[in-house]
């Protein structure tokens, strides 16, 4: 269904292997599937090249979540868990 | 049994990944700060109860995540959201579609992911509900599989897979919408 109109966007075909592909593209991405259910998408993924196109773009979203989404521990907090630490271990007798 | 005398030197170096999600928890400093200490002062007293060899980090995610449900979260008195309006699969993808690739080896589409800031990025996972938050947060930031996700959150391995997919679709409208006031990508018809 190559010719298939989307309005917006590159075309991804909306017929059974390309909608196949889309419905288990995250479980795909998040290792997720079987190796048997992986390598059928990956063949499908090697002919189609708008699917492997989409795939990969959602392959970088989920990169650039990850790097954008890290923040620095401040030292102040570092110290704090440390001595709270210390503290709890004095009064603590053993596991409850 | 965990032996509580070598908890500091094996739960530490997950600080960085627990403060980040706390941050995206709570949405503010000083709260997280408060949430990272009692998560760890909480997961000291229960260390002896930890299996060693199972995952330590999804252990302390679980603490985390239930210390803020129950300290945090009341705060606010504020009924969870638990639906999302259901957004297009590929939503921001096909929204970007028909750029001119500027290089060969990534697509156009793949270098407007560049011109977000982290705290864009931030911004759309914080305005994600708690539970597609925590999930997004969970999978996309920290990598746990499903299985692990389900028992941190407490929630059936389905319901992992349901908040997943919604939430995504709804980080990438957020996404697209900062992207159009940052004039990232062509506003369509932004309404005035």
């Amino acid at each position: 269904m190559s010719s298939d109109q989307h309005g917006v966007g590159p075309e991804i075909g909306t017929g059974g292997e390309c909608q196949e592909a889309l419905d288990t593209l995250y479980r795909f991405l998040d290792g997720e599937l079987t190796e048997d259910r992986r390598s059928a998408i990956q063949a499908h993924l090697n002919r189609c090249s708008p699917c492997l196109e989409a795939f990969d773009f959602e392959a970088e979203l989920k990169i650039v979540i990850a790097r954008r989404c890290r923040d620095q521990v401040p030292d102040h907090l570092r110290s704090r868990v440390a001595q709270a630490l210390v503290e709890a271990s004095k009064t603590f007798d053993g596991p409850v | 049994m965990a032996d509580p005398a070598t908890f500091a030197d094996q739960a530490m170096e997950y600080m960085g990944s627990l403060y980040s999600a706390a941050l995206r928890m709570t949405r503010n400093p000083a709260d997280a700060e408060d949430l990272v200490q009692e998560t760890y002062l909480k997961a000291y007293r229960a260390f002896g109860g930890f299996q060693e060899g199972t995952n330590l980090k999804a252990w302390l995610y679980k603490i985390l995540t239930n210390t803020f449900i129950n300290s945090y979260r009341s705060k606010k008195r504020r009924p969870e959201q638990t639906e999302l309006d259901d957004v297009e699969d590929l939503y921001l993808y096909r929204r970007l579609g028909g750029l001119e690739a500027v290089a060969a080896s990534r697509s156009a589409e793949e270098e407007v992911l560049d011109h977000f800031t982290d705290s864009d990025v931030k911004a759309a996972v914080e305005a994600l509900p708690e539970g597609f938050r925590m999930a997004v947060l969970l999978a996309d930031v920290e990598g746990f599989s499903y299985k692990e996700i389900a028992e941190i959150l407490d929630v059936p391995i389905g319901t992992v897979m349901s908040r997943l997919h919604r939430g995504r679709k709804a980080l990438q409208k957020t996404l697209h919408h900062l992207g159009e006031r940052r004039g990232l990508v062509k506003a369509a018809d932004l309404p005035s």
